[in-house]
């Protein structure tokens, strides 16, 4: 049977398991004893190596089996957490990472893994000599809740015989799930199924070995079960054992399914905790599929004149007033807006997709360079572009790189200079009007004036006639130009062959800049600041007078209504007492000269925005309502207006304009 | 700037006042009707604001403005060019657009010392056909800020 059109599932669900792994490995780290966890880690890699195995993939089975050892011995208390360890089986993580790229750019996912394997196996037994090795292919025990238990108690005094069946499967068996089925409808013509080992959504999504345990309630003898499984294909054995009310059976009891009367209560004592967490081991990972953007764009755009004639459906019902026209355009209106959402979110991915593998990079590279770090993200459910998102990994892993080599000092030149011994790297993600902006911030060595000059000079990039004219700023933009590098040894770290200048083409073939800031001895800032080509931000629209306006959500704090003699002046600028501080008051009428402005009422809408610390209070003549809306591009045409940030295309097909609020809080 | 040498100039002629301008076919993209127009304030006079062209947010400029005449009321016969040059495309209000032209290449001349009411430095060169003068418009001009 071809496997090739299960490879792209495949390749996701490895990925999704490999970045749970991951994320949960950086957890285990802080809280070693946590064993919740570990079962987490445990689970995705026992999948990974179940689908691998499937897939015949066998390096990556192999290592993950390994790797599932040794968290076994964790889970079991066998052996304890320490930086060591997480070392290895982050290694092990990697060669795993390496052989899923491997595979699909379309490898065959083979590596040498044997040094890794070999480490693991160390671990497994320098640890912890007197392992079990039988621990990886544990034998099924059923373990019975004491609902379960009854119910057999039950089924047994009404005359039906309990069996235990423990099927096996073939190991070339493909369709395992598709096995399971035909055991599961065969057992059900005959009898009930009470429960099955490993539940049976993992046994639907195959993950399991070769084996399963199920427990039938059935009138018919052990037999004509047994008859009626085998004549499945691809089923290697079956074991049918008939449960007895005093215990679990024996060897010899299951061979002769014989029948001896009691309880089964110690049974259940003793298994029940063994196996209670695996009730909950239903796959957490989301199901995708892949869709090519060029058919989201598509999609969008069709979408968007779809809703200009959604307006004036709307508007034409309005005027004609005809009952049934009107009910029927508000159900189109309903679902269209429902869909307008899917399709608006569709493209959009949290930064965080990107963000979350840098912890695991940034731990590694402190360990290796000596230097105790901590990377701080904000903003990871920043949405960004897709097409954004697949470029933007690169150059942030070489950023962050730089900040760990460059940047953060060693710790002992770091107490020396009165820092605290851990360095602090700050990555954050936000919105702000047309933009996204990611900031990368260490609190290190900053950079060196005098040494860029002299490097560039020396590189020919700049001309020591035009170094006297370069301020700061331009000085420490040099570090971007093609065939620069600061560090005075090429090291593992940053020292790859490509320099920052990689970076900032990569940046601005996005469309974006990238610019740098720094304080010797303080730190350095560098700043991406990328276009929201296609982005959906929340807003809040506002009218004032005949105009429509929208205010990110994001700026605001709160809305509030003013009473006219609730405005003081203070050095000729209105201002309000907005919670005890005072707070400017902008009137847009007045800053967007909108024609027509009549009089203030007696009571004022003003919107509470914020810039950092700062606040305003922006007058409108009413609020509209909260929208999310595509943030667009006035065009080229008009690349700078003061304080509008970009426009949207509202329901109606109108245009409305942004309000860049940084621009408008002083 | 002058005409490139072509056989034949295809051209889209449209009104404005009294006299007909010409802008060469691949500069423009559409020509829509009036529709609503959303102000963008702090923009100069001529640039009327922006409008939703089939989900792209496209400014607007009114010729008329832009050449320094007297604004019109807009009527049933205004439209809306869509030019574009290089990345930028923007809408040109007009009087009225309803021709499309070849324009043999000796029929253009270089634009003369004054000519009609815009400023020559806006005009690529002018072109007789039959008893019809066109003004050939220098669309980088026009978006020149």
């Amino acid at each position: 049977m071809d496997m090739s059109q299960y490879l792209d599932l495949f390749i996701d669900e490895s990925k999704e398991h490999l970045q749970t792994i991951n994320e949960r490995l950086l957890e285990l780290e802080k809280t070693p004893e946590d064993m919740s966890v570990v079962n987490d880690i445990f689970r995705s890699a026992h999948t990974l190596k179940g689908m691998s195995a499937t897939m015949g993939f066998e390096d990556l089975a192999n290592l993950t089996h390994q790797m599932e050892n040794v968290l076994d011995g964790i889970r079991n208390r066998r052996l304890s957490v320490t930086p060591e360890l997480l070392d290895v089986i982050f290694e092990a993580v990697d060669h795993l990472e390496t052989m899923i790229s491997s595979i699909a750019a379309g490898g065959d996912g083979t590596c040498d893994v044997r040094g890794t394997i070999e480490l693991l196996k160390q671990i497994e037994q320098g640890e912890m000599p007197n392992k079990q090795a039988a621990r990886e292919e544990p034998p099924l025990e059923h373990a019975y809740g004491e609902f379960e238990y009854h119910v057999l108690e039950q089924a047994m005094e009404q005359g039906f015989s309990v069996y235990e069946i423990l099927v096996r499967l073939r190991d070339d068996c493909l369709l395992k799930a598709a096995r399971v089925y035909m055991v599961f409808e065969q057992l059900n013509e005959v009898g009930e199924i009470v429960k099955a080992t490993p539940p049976v959504e993992m046994l639907e999504e195959e993950q399991f070995d070769r084996e399963f345990l199920v427990t039938v309630v059935s009138k018919a003898p052990a037999d004509e079960l047994q008859k009626r499984l085998m004549s499945i294909s691809e089923i290697d054995d079956v074991k049918v054992s008939r449960l007895s009310s005093d215990g679990p059976p024996s060897e010899s009891e299951k061979a002769a399914a014989s029948q001896q009367p009691a309880a089964m209560e110690q049974a259940a004592a003793v298994q029940a905790e063994a196996e209670a967490p695996e009730k909950q081991t239903v796959k957490q990972a989301t199901k995708t599929i892949r869709v090519n953007i060029e058919r989201l764009d598509r999609l969008m755009n069709l979408f968007e004149e779809l809703v200009v004639d959604r307006g004036r459906l709307e508007q034409i019902s309005r005027e004609l007033n005809h009952a049934e026209l009107t009910e029927t355009v508000e159900r189109m209106s309903r679902i269209s807006s429902d869909l307008q959402t899917i399709i608006l979110n569709m493209r959009m991915v949290p930064v965080e997709t990107v963000f979350n593998r840098f912890p695991r990079m940034v731990r590694q590279l402190a360990r290796e360079l000596g230097k105790k770090v901590r990377l701080d993200i904000i903003g990871a459910d920043t949405e960004l572009d897709r097409t954004v998102i697949d470029e933007i990994g690169d150059p942030l892993v070489h950023l962050i790189r730089n900040a760990l080599d460059h940047g953060i000092e060693a710790p002992d030149v770091r107490a020396g200079r009165g820092k605290p011994e851990e360095g602090i790297i700050q990555l954050r993600a936000y919105h702000s009007g047309n933009h996204v902006f990611i900031e990368i911030e260490d609190d290190g060595a900053g950079i060196s004036r005098e040494k860029v000059l002299q490097k560039a000079k020396s590189r020919g990039i700049v001309s020591p006639q035009a170094a006297e004219h370069l301020n700061d700023q331009q000085i420490y933009e040099l570090i971007f130009a093609p065939g620069f590098s600061t560090a005075e040894k090429v090291s593992d770290i940053s020292g790859r062959g490509v320099g920052l200048d990689v970076v900032k083409s990569t940046i601005e073939s996005l469309g974006g800049t990238v610019s740098v800031d720094s304080q010797p001895g303080k730190g350095s800032l560098f700043s991406i600041q990328l276009p929201l080509t296609l982005s959906i931000i929340s807003v809040l629209l506002v009218q004032i007078v005949e105009e429509t306006y929208a205010i990110p959500l994001s700026s605001i704090i709160e809305t509030a209504l003013v009473k006219k003699e609730e405005i003081f002046s203070a050095h000729n600028q209105p201002v309000i007492d907005f919670r005890g501080k005072i707070v400017p008051l902008v009137r847009l009428k007045d800053v967007f000269a909108v024609p027509g402005a009549a009089d203030d009422g007696d009571v004022m809408a003003v919107v509470i925005v914020r810039k950092g610390e700062k606040l305003a209070a922006l007058a409108v003549d009413s609020f509209i309502g909260q929208q999310e809306v595509v943030l667009k591009s006035l065009g080229n045409y008009l690349s700078s207006v003061f304080a509008i940030s970009g426009a949207t295309i509202l329901g109606d097909g109108r245009v409305a304009l942004i309000i860049d609020c940084n621009a408008l809080v002083k | 700037m002058t005409a490139s040498v072509q056989a034949d100039w295809k051209v889209i002629a449209f009104r404005l006042k009294d006299e007909e301008y010409a802008l060469p076919v691949q500069h423009v993209r559409s020509i829509e009707k009036m529709q609503p127009i959303t102000r963008v304030p702090g923009t100069a006079h001529y640039v009327k604001g922006v409008i939703n062209l089939r989900g792209v947010v496209t400014p607007i400029i009114d010729l008329r403005e832009r050449f320094g005449f007297a604004p019109e009321p807009y009527g049933e016969q205004t439209r809306i060019i869509i030019a574009a040059l290089e990345d930028m495309e923007v809408g040109l209000i007009v009087d009225a657009a309803n021709d499309v032209l070849d324009l043999p290449t000796e029929s253009i001349e270089p634009p003369p010392e004054a000519i009609g009411s815009v400023e020559a430095s806006y005009i690529d060169g002018v072109a007789k056909v039959e008893n019809r003068l066109l003004i050939l418009l220098d669309l980088a001009k026009v978006l020149d800020r």
